[in-house]
């Protein structure tokens, strides 16, 4: 139970937060405004250390001094102009802003980590700040266009735009006499009509540059059951798999190993009753065992007691399925020791495979996976659970019937094997 | 005129058995009848057929011809090796295939047994405690829960030493003394000619002998008179050796 407990909450647990040194240059209390709006410097500076562990430091030596023993993985620099330089990008002198990011490359994995979570917090940094500029741009942008007053080095400009440009220029056209005059105005006015008419798309241009790709989200397989109901359902499926599994197995062949088999069905039990009772002794306690604990974890995470025919279920019959494995693996080995190791060695490679979700690893690997573990009864057990544990969870009805399946075919090796017992 | 004696009653009756392993005969039309009270050692070198032949009689194979008559209805069995639950106490296994048996009293059963097996101060002993003389007597009392009137006893003292083998032969004469009739397979040829009323020797599957210790060695007096006067076992190995064994 503790195992299946551990496993259950270790593949929900999201991957350590790696330690990286944080040394911010920029003076306090310097505001960040682009186009006119001023950022929350402390709220992304909270986002940033929510990502990663912060480790403030006070100098880059230090920051050095801490990447180069390793007691942090990474080290991040806010150079003291960051914020002047993030400032100049809405302006008409921008300036590149750069920060600093130093690594330790002997944890590899981990300092991979480290990248692709500054490369994450930069990039969504990169385009917020994006976003701003291309709207100060398309401020200036509208400024050119319609005209208005414009803010430069402390003095103000009147800026008459492309449409009253026009509109004047198309007022004094009559008055201009036939001739090189009216035919040069006539350029200017066709010129300043087609800036108008084209700089109306530059808005909506320097907005799909801010924001390329945009991200729309459609969930097409039923919505997912929270994290913590799907560690619990896998702990609940491995308590059930070992407990069931490894009695009905090693009680099977404990029949074998002290030579009981043949006295037993002699005339006293029929084969069919004796592997029928093992299946429902691995069962019966199974059930027992997957309640008790689920009522243990009761006192750590909110389960939906409303739906505990449903838990009944989904216990009994992956329960089942696993007993039915289980005689089939007592069936086939000699004694209990072999029947035990046999459902080990089977029982947890196959589970911990039905766990590797797709995309992890190649189409091809990923199809023999799911035959694998569409083969054997910890998929289907763990769908019956979650369905049984949250309404969000998979179809229980699919993984009923899987279920069902898999108790038919193990059953009917298991009696098949159960032949091979009368030899003497 | 004395009254002629009344003719024993036969317990069982095999005839024409014949069990085949794919294209390896295991048992050849093998003939034989067992007397109640009889005590009948089946005996022939490794492979002969012997175990093939008692788990038939047990019912735990079933022979390709031939036919089993058992006037007397059931037959207990005793496997080699004991068929017991070595975790439980030789009372729980008593008990626990009394109910299996469906004896309507099993505790009168379980004290009748261990009565009879002079084990009532070991019953809370684990039977892998016991020795392997007493776990043997445990095995076959628990064959002659079924009230059997034959006992089919599978190599009974393999692995005893001469004070356990001794006893457990006390044991099982006292059986064939109530009137069960004790059909048991041995290796042990001395065993065989002490404890055996008749003998049936078998070898590739074929009966080579039905009949006495006595009359075997008339038989190989006959058939290999340098043999006649040696030991048992001497005088069955040259007996084999005629026969082409």
């Amino acid at each position: 139970m503790l195992i299946a407990i551990l496993v259950g909450f270790a593949i929900s647990r999201g991957p350590e937060k790696p330690r990286v040194a944080f040394l911010n240059e920029v003076p306090k209390d310097t505001s960040v405004s682009v186009g006119g709006d001023t950022l929350d410097v402390v709220n992304a500076r909270n986002q940033l250390c929510h990502r990663i562990d912060c480790i403030r430091v006070s100098s880059r030596k230090e920051a050095i001094d801490k990447v180069r023993s390793g007691d942090v993985l990474g080290a991040l620099v806010l150079p003291a102009n960051l914020a002047e330089k993030i400032n100049s990008l809405a302006s008409l002198t921008p300036e590149q802003p750069k920060v600093e990011v130093i690594v330790n490359e002997e944890d590899p994995l981990k300092a991979q980590i480290v990248d692709d979570r500054i490369s994450s917090l930069l990039t969504e940094a990169n385009l917020l700040i994006a976003r701003r500029v291309a709207r100060t741009g398309s401020d200036y942008l509208g400024l050119i266009l319609n005209g208005g007053h414009l803010n430069f080095l402390g003095q103000k400009f009147d800026v008459l735009g492309l449409r009253t440009s026009a509109r004047v220029l198309q007022a004094l056209r009559p008055a201009v006499p036939r001739g090189a005059l009216r035919q040069s105005l006539d350029e200017v006015v066709r010129f300043a009509t087609l800036a108008r008419d084209n700089l109306d798309l530059a808005g909506p241009l320097l907005n799909a540059v801010a924001e390329p790709i945009k991200v729309d989200k459609h969930v097409i397989n039923g919505s997912a059951p929270p994290l913590d109901i799907f560690a619990i359902s896998v702990a609940a499926t491995f308590t059930l798999m070992f407990v069931t599994l490894l009695l009905v197995s090693g009680s099977l062949a404990l029949e074998r190993e002290e030579n009981a088999f043949a006295r037993l069905t002699r005339g006293l039990v029929s084969r069919l009753e004796l592997l029928a009772e093992k299946v429902v002794l691995g069962v019966g306690v199974g059930l027992v065992v997957t309640v008790l604990m689920l009522a243990g974890l009761e006192l750590f995470v909110d389960l939906d007691w409303a739906r505990f025919g449903l838990w009944i279920v989904a216990i009994l019959a992956g329960g089942a399925a696993f007993a039915a494995a289980g005689a089939a693996i007592g069936a086939g080995a000699r004694e209990v020791r072999a029947a035990s190791l046999l459902a080990f060695m089977l029982a947890l490679p196959i589970a911990l495979l039905s766990l590797v979700p797709s995309g992890a690893v190649g189409p091809g690997l990923y199809d023999v996976i799911k035959v694998i573990a569409a083969l054997f009864p910890f998929k289907p057990a763990l769908d019956a659970m979650t369905a049984g544990l949250d309404e969000a969870g998979p179809s229980l009805g699919a993984a009923l019937l899987h279920l069902a399946i898999l108790i038919l075919a193990y059953g009917t090796l298991a009696r098949l094997a159960l032949r091979r017992f009368t030899a003497l | 005129m004395a009254e002629a004696p009344a003719p024993a009653a036969t317990a069982l009756e095999a005839r024409g058995l014949v069990k085949r392993y794919g294209d390896r005969i295991a048992l050849r039309g093998i003939d034989f009848s067992a007397e109640a009270g009889d005590r009948l050692a089946v005996i022939g070198p490794n492979g002969a057929g012997k175990t093939t032949l008692l788990s038939i009689l047990a019912g735990i194979l079933q022979p390709d011809e031939g036919e089993i008559h058992l006037p007397r209805g059931e037959v207990g069995w005793v496997p080699q090796q004991a068929a017991l639950y070595r975790r439980l106490t030789a009372e729980e296994n008593l008990r626990l295939f009394a109910r299996l048996e469906g004896h309507e009293d099993p505790d009168a059963t379980v004290a009748e047994m261990l009565e009879l097996t002079g084990l009532e101060d070991r019953r809370h002993d684990q039977v892998a405690r016991l020795s392997g003389g007493n776990q043997q007597r445990i095995n076959i009392a628990i064959g002659l829960l079924a009230r059997p009137g034959v006992l089919l006893l599978d190599e009974p003292s393999v692995g005893l030493d001469p004070r356990q083998r001794a006893r457990l032969w006390d044991f099982v004469l006292a059986l064939a003394e109530r009137g069960t009739t004790v059909i048991f397979s041995t290796h042990n040829i001395q065993e065989a000619e002490r404890y055996g009323r008749g003998l049936l020797v078998i070898a590739d599957g074929e009966r080579l002998f039905d009949g006495s210790p006595a009359g075997l060695r008339e038989v190989v007096a006959a058939e290999a008179p340098e043999a006649a006067d040696r030991d048992f076992e001497t005088a069955f190995v040259a007996f084999l050796h005629h026969r082409g064994h």
